[in-house]
């Protein structure tokens, strides 16, 4: 299947990543041609071979619930894009069309 | 003063412990070299020589006082720029990390400091260690130092080319699909992925975590083993971490005995799109084994060749989910917050300026492969031809001690040469994908100079999971074979090169 441009664009706003036309119209090309050359997977995926997610076979890894101190909140903070009153600065969430 | 940077780094501590010379002076030595090579390889991101000449002081102060010292302590070390550390920029090769300071420190790096190595500073690397030659760092790109026009491997190109432009003797990395083994091979210096699980992934600014591995480089197989013996064993803090016994991998490469050795050459890693000089050299290299007193047989992988399509979408499934953390709100750059513009659309902006081409390309891929719809065809399709590589993997070391390959099938490519044809950059992580996919342990090893170009070969060697220590005893035994041949290592002739070139 061909990807189109419109759908590098759903695909782009799922990810929120704001491409710019000039970005959609060269990358929308390149990934098709990928997708195509990785869908060879289906050839050997038959229902017999169950599907490896990870290289160990590991179940949940549990530790003791202790109190443990945190990062320094200014160390933290320090990198922050916006800081107010001690904490992250974020912009609006809410009154956000969707 | 140059005798110091031609110096291995096991050979650089005993100096050191015995108080022939000091930390601070083989410190300043190689930062001097930084600084008057530097600026045409361009390894380092960042480099910082108070802290660097402060922690080797601090170390000839422990030594005066008659503290015991660590085997590596002393011994400057060149830090791909993925591991977090306290007091230094981490960018992660990042536009959208410039600046960013961490609050703490990777366990693999927290291990170096606390052995007594001096951080020299931060080396390039491929945005979030996506691609094959830094030409994706959000930088610069990185030149190797055979040939300047020449691209240094990646993802970890920065720490390869510091050990072959002698700015250092050792180096940290990453491998998710060969950023440690293909850097290595083409600038003709040693770099081991261990065990999945083998070192910790805490502090490591994640890509694809299934497949995430840091790992020790440096130009010899003992000083690379040294370095794996530092950071190697168990992390409390990484889940995924493996409790339990770090094999003996110094011991390993000490000793370098082949002898009753069975070698698995695997056929499918050869052939088409392999240079003739990289064949050519990976048979000798088979030879000088042979002659050593190690067996070779022939073994068939037949799923290795789906590798490299598997790998491009359980990577990108993982980095469309990892990468989702850059999201302008707790860190890194910020763009577009102009008081009216939602979260939402201050994150897209961000993303969009914040990323390079490669990442949004795998982003992309990533979030169309776990789409609903095409989950099944996709990422479900590529998790059973993961189980059946880990299938090859276990057949063929029922009948062999180690698989061998090249560990890329060209040597350095130009600079340029890839950069608009992302398949074709892809292949040169075909040799090294499926150890990543399995989790077990892999090396690449000099194994001399193609006759067509003049440029480095690798060896891989591939071995079942924790017994990273085969890895080095056949590397070590490579080294030692092809070095009685050669007189040395092969990046002293690069050494000798450069010094003829002075007289």
């Amino acid at each position: 299947m061909a990807l189109t441009t419109t759908e590098v664009a759903r695909l782009a706003a799922l990810a929120r990543i704001d491409l710019s036309d000039e970005e959609l119209a060269r990358l929308a090309p390149q990934l098709d041609v990928i997708l195509q050359s990785v869908a060879q997977v289906t050839e050997v995926a038959s229902d017999d071979v169950p599907p490896m997610s990870h290289a160990l076979p590991l179940t949940n890894v549990f530790r003791a619930d202790e109190v443990r101190p945190s990062l320094p909140v200014d160390d933290v903070l320090a990198s922050a894009p916006a800081v107010e009153d001690n904490r992250f600065r974020v912009p609006r969430i809410l009154g956000v069309e969707e | 003063m140059s005798d110091l940077l031609h110096s291995t780094a096991a050979e650089l501590a005993a100096l050191i412990a015995s108080g022939q010379v000091s930390a601070r002076e083989v410190t300043q030595t190689h930062l001097d070299r930084i600084e008057s090579v530097d600026g045409e390889v361009k390894a380092f991101l960042h480099v910082d020589n108070d802290r660097a000449l402060a922690t080797a002081e601090a170390i000839d102060a422990h030594r005066a006082a008659g503290e015991p010292l660590g085997p590596l302590a002393g011994v400057p070390v060149a830090v791909k720029d993925i591991f977090c550390m306290t007091g230094a920029p981490t960018t992660a090769g990042s536009r959208i990390l410039e600046g960013w300071h961490p609050p703490y420190n990777a366990t693999v790096l927290q291990r170096i400091l606390d052995a007594g190595l001096v951080v020299l500073g931060k080396t390039n690397l491929d945005e979030f260690a996506m691609g094959s030659s830094t030409e994706n760092s959000g930088y610069f790109t990185t030149h190797n130092p055979w040939a300047l026009d020449r691209i240094p491997g990646g993802s970890g190109g920065g720490s390869a080319a510091t050990l072959a432009a002698f700015e250092a003797p050792l180096a940290l990395g990453t491998d998710t699909g060969g950023s440690i083994r293909q850097p290595a091979s083409v600038t003709g210096t040693v770099g081991v992925k261990p065990t999945y699980g083998g070192t910790s992934r805490y502090g490591v600014v994640a890509m694809a975590s299934s497949l995430d591995q840091p790992g020790p480089c440096g130009r010899t197989a003992l000083d690379t083993a040294l370095l794996h013996q530092v950071i190697a064993g168990w992390d409390p803090m990484d889940s995924t971490s493996i409790n339990g016994p770090v094999p003996d991998v110094v011991a390993a490469a000490r000793g370098a005995d082949v002898r009753g050795m069975r070698l698995g050459v695997v056929k499918e890693l050869s052939g088409d799109g392999y240079a003739a000089g990289v064949e050519q050299r990976f048979a000798e290299a088979l030879q000088a084994l042979e002659a050593a007193g190690a067996e070779i047989v022939e073994v068939s992988c037949p799923n290795f060749g789906y590798a490299l399509a598997a790998y491009y979408l359980i990577m990108p499934s993982e980095v469309s989910s990892n990468l989702a953390r850059f999201d302008a709100m707790r860190y890194g750059l910020r763009v577009g917050d102009d008081g009216t513009a939602g979260a939402e659309e201050v994150m897209a902006r961000t993303r969009d300026a914040g990323f390079g081409e490669e990442v949004k390309r795998r982003v992309i891929i990533g979030t169309y492969a776990l789409s609903s719809g095409y989950y099944d065809a996709y990422y479900g399709s590529a998790q059973k031809a993961r189980t059946l590589i880990a299938r090859d993997f276990e057949r063929a070391f029922e009948s062999v001690h180690v698989l061998v390959s090249p560990s890329t099938p060209t040597t350095a490519f130009r600079i340029g040469e890839r950069a608009d044809d992302p398949l074709a950059m892809y292949a040169a992580d075909l040799c090294t994908i499926p150890s990543n996919m399995a989790g077990n342990a892999a090396g690449s090893f000099p194994c001399g100079l193609a006759p067509e170009d003049g440029l480095p070969v690798g060896f891989q060697v591939m071995a079942p999971v924790l017994a990273d220590d085969r890895v080095y005893r056949v590397g070590a035994a490579l080294e030692r074979e092809l070095g009685n041949r050669w007189g040395g290592l092969l990046t002293d002739q690069l050494w000798d090169r450069e010094r003829g070139e002075r007289q």
